[in-house]
């Protein structure tokens, strides 16, 4: 497994949606949500996104509920250390950008 | 039902965003798309500003029309492969792409369509003019060349998002 992986913005915040399991547009609200409305994914790029996963066995599709026809997806161990992987490059590259330049706002 | 109206218009397809913006105008001024043929589209009456239209060029997916439907998008029409997406304004903005990889992906289709057809034409354009008994070798040929214009047209837009990408996501 590669450790080296940079994930776009919007891969980084469909992963953390799914820590928990979720449908797309529970995905697309909760990234608005955590990002404070900064961050919108759109409909198409999700629906891109969440195959290429699948490809790559980051997530699941969870069997369809009764009385729901929404699919939801889950994160996968794979996806999980993909995203644990993630977080620690982030906080290396918060923790060098503070060092350089002492943490100025 | 609704008032309508139907609008004959052509448009290249490598102005596609043109396209888009002129029906986001229709929609401003209440009349929200609602049918799409080749070269007609028909509108419907609605609150100015009731819709926000978007175009994407996507195979028969049912499934992806489901999760736009989701999403609270629905199809006003389609033509070829050409899906004409259409959502509420009052739930917010509306893209289908939300970032840069995922418009040159769509870009990427493009090329690659116009780039089949523009082929087919040329090979059918280059058999016809061998072919005394044929004498309409041209038109293909013609269609070829346009083609591949529209091919430049794209590959342009692209190549801008390319050197933004270089700097950004």
């Amino acid at each position: 497994m590669n450790e080296s992986i940079v994930l776009t913005e919007s891969t980084y915040y469909i992963l953390l949606s799914l820590y928990k399991p979720q449908h797309g547009y529970g995905i697309m609200q909760q990234t608005e949500e955590l990002s404070e409305g900064r961050l919108r994914l759109a409909a198409g790029t999700l629906y891109g996104a969440l195959n290429s996963m699948l490809d790559k066995g980051w997530i699941v599709q969870l069997p369809i509920e009764d009385g729901s026809r929404q699919k939801r997806y889950k994160l996968t161990d794979k996806g999980l250390k993909v995203l644990l992987g993630e977080i620690e490059r982030l906080k290396e590259l918060v923790k060098n950008g503070e060092l350089v330049t002492g943490g100025q706002q | 039902m609704a008032e309508r109206k139907t609008v004959h218009k052509w448009l290249w397809v490598w102005d596609f965003e043109k396209e888009e913006r002129w029906l986001n105008e229709m929609a401003m001024d209440g009349w929200a798309l609602c049918e799409v043929g080749f070269c007609k589209y028909v509108f419907e009456r609605t609150q100015p500003g009731e819709y926000i239209i978007r175009l994407e060029l996507h195979q028969h997916d049912e499934r992806y029309i489901e999760f736009m439907h989701d999403t609270g998008a629905e199809v006003a029409g389609r033509l070829f492969a050409w899906v004409y997406f259409r959502r509420k304004s009052e739930l917010g903005p509306f893209d289908i792409f939300s970032d840069i990889d995922s418009k040159i992906t769509h870009l990427n289709k493009i090329s690659r369509m116009l780039a089949v057809i523009g082929c087919a034409n040329l090979i059918i354009g280059l058999i016809n003019s061998f072919n005394p008994s044929v004498r309409i070798g041209w038109v293909n040929l013609l269609c070829a060349t346009l083609l591949m214009y529209g091919l430049g047209r794209i590959h342009g837009k692209k190549e801008a998002l390319e050197n933004e990408r270089a700097l950004r996501e």
